[in-house]
């Protein structure tokens, strides 16, 4: 088992960026709806509420502007222009005539005598402001009511997305994590433990980002979108088509960039795979490195690499750090443009066309130049987050592709039940706690047989290969009988770790029978095959928690008298009670406080409170050293009394009284 | 902190020039980019009221009627060359910027990258224990491009965001005039808005991340302990027990994000407050001051000024997190940088080892200072040169401390080791490591092809050298075997051979190095008993100069031995040839018997 556990904060760098497929995206939404339809939904409608209250403004501070260039105009009649309007309504009529009514429309509108401007007369800035004003507060007012509206939907969004989206990577989390727990021992032997970390760190993280930020950006940008676009048809569509033109002109240059910077983008993401991994092949192999005395040309080596990937990363930052300027000052550019144009347009009277049939005036050139700030803001938002987007389904997906994974199938339907004999001698079931168990067999014409759970365990002629061209073991036949003891030694590889792996049915064998008190084990539930065997392993993992709570691990209901009587019978009772908290100690870290030794011995103690019948001890006692070997044996021996064993170890001391020895040779 | 930042400082190098460049250039495209909402104002209040008496740039104006024409036209086109130009200045100074800046961070993670690497390889055992490898690599990598990330900030999102925000101030007050006052008011707003909001934030979330990080490392540990999971039948504990804590995390992120949740309305509000007060007291102003004291083009330029002034304030505050953040990584980094090797040259080195003879006088060694038990104790030895020894033992016996002693890979705690006459300590470390070759337990092949990973042992290897220690080793049958025979590619870790094949490899490179001393650390334990025989007699026959030292699993690897050392628990506990320890020594005995009964039945 050499699994390199990948540092799991590294980034998906080096990964390869799959497509994600077409599903996942929907696959997505179905399941963030089925967690939280209403919130969800809120969030929607917040979201579409909050872009509209962005976009719209620009409508009313183009109405205050307009009032107040009217205003202007009281005092100075002289600045009247004919407007499109006018010019459309009476075409016959001269221009002087069309000026005398545009007047008298200004005066009607604001509720003035239309002798006002007679013989020179015109309105003070005082008087004017008294007439304009009232209507500039009611727009004010209005806009201030959009703004309010937006800010309660903006805060209602953003807490109600800190709900969902927590929420929804903590079900996802849960799904996978108990989805994990359902895969076969193979997943976890065929996936290095770092790929399988990652899809709780770096997929976890696309996955925040893919569902609080770029899904919300971008409905939040579309609508945007949309209602300037209509904003801006509504003043002006030649000021229109001039913002089109500068949006194509970023689109185009971002496209160019982009394309560039991808190429580079994608040499630096290589060679800093590649100056990753030969940190991590030096740094593993840094013994090595030093007993060869390489660490000159494995400098030399890495200055290679290193100044590759410099001059890679420096091209790609290059592009991807010129794009936003550019953009940004290309939105300048497209700013002078506006207001030139703007400006043309005004002074040189050209029709406009609009879909509320104004005339353009400066007022109108102001509010575009916002407007056109936004819309090419969001556009290029759009184009950013279109990449997250990719990134975050192919995490979406890599979740996916954990919660498809085939669980363990388990067809077995003998289980282990309590027993205990009635009058006559036959086992029957028992619903307390007997001490006594059986297999319960229930047989296809409705009758049920108990079997007495004795520990007898035998393998017929087995074979079996981790994968198909490689058999490890070949024709195997063993017989343990009750209470007996079995040995294999043999070197490393020769497939002795194996032999326990079947008999859990970790694997599943290739060929050959075995038989669990006379039961074909592939009839047996797992949990029940499992629960009856004791396993006690070369790698010991404990688990964060109390001594207590780990010794526990073996019976979930056992009474602390019971985990300290299982303590003492492996021979731990004396070294808990002389740490700090004795039982209640908190072991972190697989109890790296704790020697090896002492960490075998809880996790004997552990096997021993399960109490099974059968019991596996795999190299159980190879990391202890002779002198705690000898406490550890007295208390395994204590241990086996009375069980099937199989033992597996390099020692003699060890299995020196086992009843048969097995030695393996390349299976 | 600071200590560490001005230590990583150091490795801006040669990049100084655009380190410095970048922020400079970005001060002058952020002077651009407030000059132009400037001139435009003035433009539009020019065509508002075609009245240049108004303009703060009438200059301009004037220049333009005396020296080309008076058309209105032609001075509205005049201004807006003066704009494109501006935009272009500052289009060409924000991508120089971007340029000088993608130069200097690179090249400074270069120049970091280098000097960690390097420093990782000179450690010592010592050193490399204390850190862990995962470590070293996380430092290495995420910690760097982490730094790295900071340092583009810095020199250019940290200068562009305060001088955005100040240019902007000034802009606003010359444009505006008291209207510029509204950002007075809004400004004190919003900065107690975000620090508020991040002081109460940032407590949870350092919290949080440490109870995420616990929440992961519970997972490492259930993918690690599946077997014992699966063994218990404890899946459906353990899912409780998980959705307990990620519950829990859950629940603390959701809060800190909903205080988080308080910036993005903060900034609205201060945003909405000053296009109301623009609307409704800007308006005002310029109506009742008849266009003269606050204009419509002033209106436009304070909006854009007010969005500039809102989005730095943003931008800083999002930094502060950031650098916050990754100072983590600068102290991890800076933790490398300042380790000490443990194993240095001395003063006057020996170059040159005489033999092969290797004396252990009175050695007592621990793995760490604060170590309670020594690994080993009370070591004599004298092996001579030209003999094999073998070294036999339980696992946790100390044997391979033992032989890494030799080649001074730890130092003694006490004592002395000697080779060839001299202390281990007054020899030039690669001379001493030249003369003596280890075959580590764990060991290690690299990519490359068989003949690269062969160079090891001596670059300027010929391939007729190379073919004869394969033999030596027994390799070279099973690399003819392969189609590309000695340019074979061995994967990383060597994951392509068997590992019976791989030790053999290791040997064959160990033996290229033509040592002294040969020590081979349970090096064929994946070889079969007859391969292993035959590497004996070729080393016995071919190198018989060399001192040969072989621990072994294996009665029979170490039988032939001429001196067998059984380790126990730190201590020698039995010395001697195969016989005399067969007729006195219980451990032996005991392992001898248990071999041979295993032989036999197989």
């Amino acid at each position: 088992m050499n699994k390199t556990v990948k540092n799991p904060r590294q980034p998906n760098m080096g990964r390869p960026m799959k497509k994600a497929k077409k599903g996942t995206f929907s696959r997505l939404m179905k399941y963030l709806f089925s967690f939280y339809k209403a919130p969800f939904i809120i969030v929607l409608i917040c979201i579409a509420l909050n872009s509209l209250a962005t976009a719209l403004p620009g409508v009313f501070q183009q109405n205050v502007l307009t009032d107040a260039q009217e205003g202007i105009y009281l005092i100075h009649p002289e600045k009247i222009e004919v407007s499109d309007e006018t010019k459309r309504e009476y075409p016959d009529l001269s221009e002087d005539e069309q000026l005398v009514i545009e007047k008298e429309k200004l005066l009607n509108k604001w509720d003035l005598p239309l002798d006002t401007f007679n013989n020179g007369g015109k309105l003070t800035p005082k008087e004017a402001l008294e007439v304009v004003y009232p209507s500039i507060v009611k727009v004010v007012i209005i806009l201030i009511c959009i703004y309010i509206i937006g800010l309660i939907a903006a805060f209602t969004h953003t807490r109600t997305m800190a709900t969902v989206t927590q929420g929804f990577l903590n079900k996802m989390r849960n799904l996978m994590f108990g989805k994990m727990q359902t895969l076969p021992i193979k997943y976890f032997d065929t996936h290095t433990h770092g790929d399988i970390m990652s899809h709780y760190t770096n997929d976890i993280d696309t996955l925040r980002q893919l569902v609080s930020q770029s899904v919300p950006q971008i409905i939040t940008s579309v609508i945007i979108i949309v209602t300037v676009l209509f904003v801006m048809l509504y003043y002006s569509v030649w000021m229109t088509l001039l913002v089109l033109c500068g949006v194509a002109a970023i689109a185009l240059v971002s496209k160019k960039i982009g394309g560039g910077g991808a190429k580079y983008f994608i040499r630096q993401q290589q060679a800093l795979g590649k100056s990753e991994g030969y940190i991590e092949e030096m740094i593993n192999g840094q013994k090595v490195v030093k007993v060869f005395n390489h660490e000159p040309k494995s400098k030399e080596e890495f200055d290679k690499l290193n100044t590759q990937l410099c001059n890679d990363s420096t091209k790609a930052n290059k592009y991807a750090n010129t794009l936003m300027p550019i953009i940004n000052n290309i939105g300048h550019i497209l700013y002078v443009f506006i207001v030139f144009v703007g400006c043309l347009l005004v002074v040189l009277k050209v029709p406009n066309l609009s879909i509320s049939g104004q005339s353009m005036s400066i007022p109108t050139v102001i509010i575009f130049i916002g407007m056109s700030k936004q819309f090419t803001n969001n556009v290029s938002q759009l184009s950013q987050q279109a990449n997250a987007i990719i990134m975050g389904l192919a995490g979406a997906e890599r979740v996916f592709e954990l919660l498809d994974e085939e669980s363990e199938v388990d067809n077995g339907y003998v289980t282990l039940v309590n027993a205990t004999h009635d009058e006559n001698g036959n086992i029957i079931e028992s619903a307390k706690r007997t001490g006594m168990w059986a297999w319960k067999h229930p047989h296809g014409d409705g009758t049920v047989t108990y079997t007495e759970l004795k520990g007898d365990v035998r393998l017929n002629e087995v074979d079996f290969g981790y994968t198909e061209e490689k058999i490890v073991l070949h024709d195997i036949s063993l017989y343990a009988e009750p209470g007996q003891k079995i040995a294999f030694v043999g070197a490393t590889g020769a497939g002795k770790t194996t032999i326990t792996n079947l008999i859990n049915r970790f694997y599943d064998i290739a060929d050959g029978k075995i038989r669990y008190d006379g039961i074909n084990i592939n009839k047996i539930k797992k949990s029940d095959l499992r629960r009856s065997l004791g396993v006690v392993l070369q790698d010991v993992n404990l688990f964060t928690g109390t001594v207590m709570e780990n010794i526990r691990y073996g019976k979930l209901d056992a009474t602390d008298e019971e985990c300290i009587d299982a303590a003492k019978r492996a021979n731990a009772h004396s070294f808990i009670s002389m740490l700090p908290d004795g039982y209640n100690t908190v072991l972190s870290g697989n109890g790296s406080g704790l020697s090896q030794g002492q960490r075998q011995l809880i996790s004997i103690a552990r096997a021993a409170v399960a109490d099974p019948p059968v019991m596996i001890l795999d190299e159980a006692t190879s990391s202890i050293d002779t002198r705690t070997e000898s406490i550890v044996s007295a208390g395994m021996d204590a241990l086996m009394q009375g069980r099937t064993v199989f033992v597996i170890a390099h020692r003699l001391s060890t299995i020196k009284n086992s009843d048969v020895i097995m030695v393996l040779d390349h299976g | 902190m600071f200590k560490n930042i001005k230590r990583l400082a150091g490795f801006i190098g040669e990049y100084k020039k655009a380190s410095i460049l970048s922020p400079v250039i970005v001060a002058l495209e952020v002077v651009m980019e407030c000059l132009i909402p400037f001139f435009t104002a003035d433009l539009i209040t020019y065509v508002e009221t075609g009245d240049k008496s108004q303009l703060l740039t009438k200059g301009i104006v004037t220049f333009v009627e005396n020296n080309i024409s008076t058309n209105s036209l032609a001075v509205t086109g005049f201004y807006c060359g003066i704009l494109i130009i501006m935009a272009l200045c500052s289009l060409s100074f924000g991508a120089l910027a971007g340029i000088y800046c993608s130069t200097a961070s690179c090249g400074f993670a270069k120049n970091l990258r280098r000097e960690l690497f390097n420093k990782s390889q000179e450690f010592a055992f010592e050193n490399i224990d204390k850190f862990s490898t995962s470590s070293l690599v996380t430092r290495l990598t995420t910690d760097v491009t982490n730094v790295q990330q900071s340092f583009m900030m810095i020199i250019r999102t940290a200068i562009r965001s305060p001088l955005m925000f100040l240019f902007s101030i000034i802009m606003a007050f010359i444009r505006g005039g008291k209207m510029a006052f509204v950002f007075v008011v809004v400004i004190p707003i919003l900065l107690f808005g975000l620090i508020t909001v991040a002081r109460k934030a940032m407590p949870i979330f350092k919290k949080v991340f440490k109870k995420y990080d616990t929440l992961n490392a519970s997972v490492q540990e259930n993918v690690h302990g599946m077997r014992v999971v699966k063994s218990f039948v404890r899946e459906d504990y353990e899912s409780d027990k998980f959705q307990k804590a990620s519950d829990d995390v859950a629940s603390d992120f959701t809060r800190a994000d909903k205080i988080l949740a308080f910036n993005n309305p903060v900034m609205l509000l201060c945003m909405y407050t000053v296009m109301t007060c623009l609307c409704l007291f800007g308006s005002r102003l310029i109506v009742s001051s008849d266009n003269t004291i606050f204009r419509i083009g002033d209106f436009s330029a304070l909006l854009t000024y007010g969005m500039q002034i809102l989005m730095s304030l943003m931008m800083l505050s999002m930094i502060f997190v950031m650098i916050t953040m990754s100072s983590e990584s600068a102290r991890r980094i800076c933790e490398v940088l300042n380790e000490e090797t443990t194993i240095k040259n001395p003063e006057n080195p020996i170059y040159e080892v005489k033999s092969g003879d290797i004396d252990f006088n009175n050695v007592k060694f621990k793995y760490a200072q604060r170590a309670e038990k020594y690994a080993l104790c009370d070591i004599n030895l004298h092996i001579k040169s030209g003999q094999t020894v073998g070294i036999i033992g339980g696992t946790g016996s100390s044997k391979s401390s033992l032989i890494q002693l030799i080649p001074r890979l730890y130092d003694v705690t006490e004592g002395s080791v000697l080779v060839g006459g001299v202390d281990v300590r007054n020899y030039d470390i690669v001379s001493l490591r030249d003369a003596v070759s280890v075959v580590l337990q764990k060991n290690i092949l690299f990519s490359g092809t068989i003949k690269e990973n062969l160079r090891w042992g001596n670059e300027n290897a010929t391939d007729e050298e190379m073919e004869r220690v394969c033999k030596l080793a027994c390799a070279d049958e099973f690399i003819q075997g392969f189609p590309d025979k000695y340019d074979t590619y061995i994967e990383q870790g060597g994951t392509n051979v068997s590992g019976g094949q791989k030790q053999r490899l290791c040997i064959a490179r160990a033996l290229l190095k033509k040592p002294k001393i040969l020590i081979l650390d349970d090096s064929t334990s994946a070889v079969d008993t007859r391969t292993d025989a035959l590497i004996r007699k070729a080393m016995r026959e071919e190198i018989p100069d060399t001192t040969k030292i072989i621990i072994a699993q294996r009665i029979s690897s170490v039988e032939d031995a001429d001196v067998i050392i059984i380790l126990d628990d730190g201590k020698v506990v039995g010395i001697g040839n195969h016989d005399s320890l067969l007729a006195s020594n219980a451990i032996y005995k005991e392992i001898y018997e248990s071999q041979t009964k295993g032989a036999k039945m197989s």
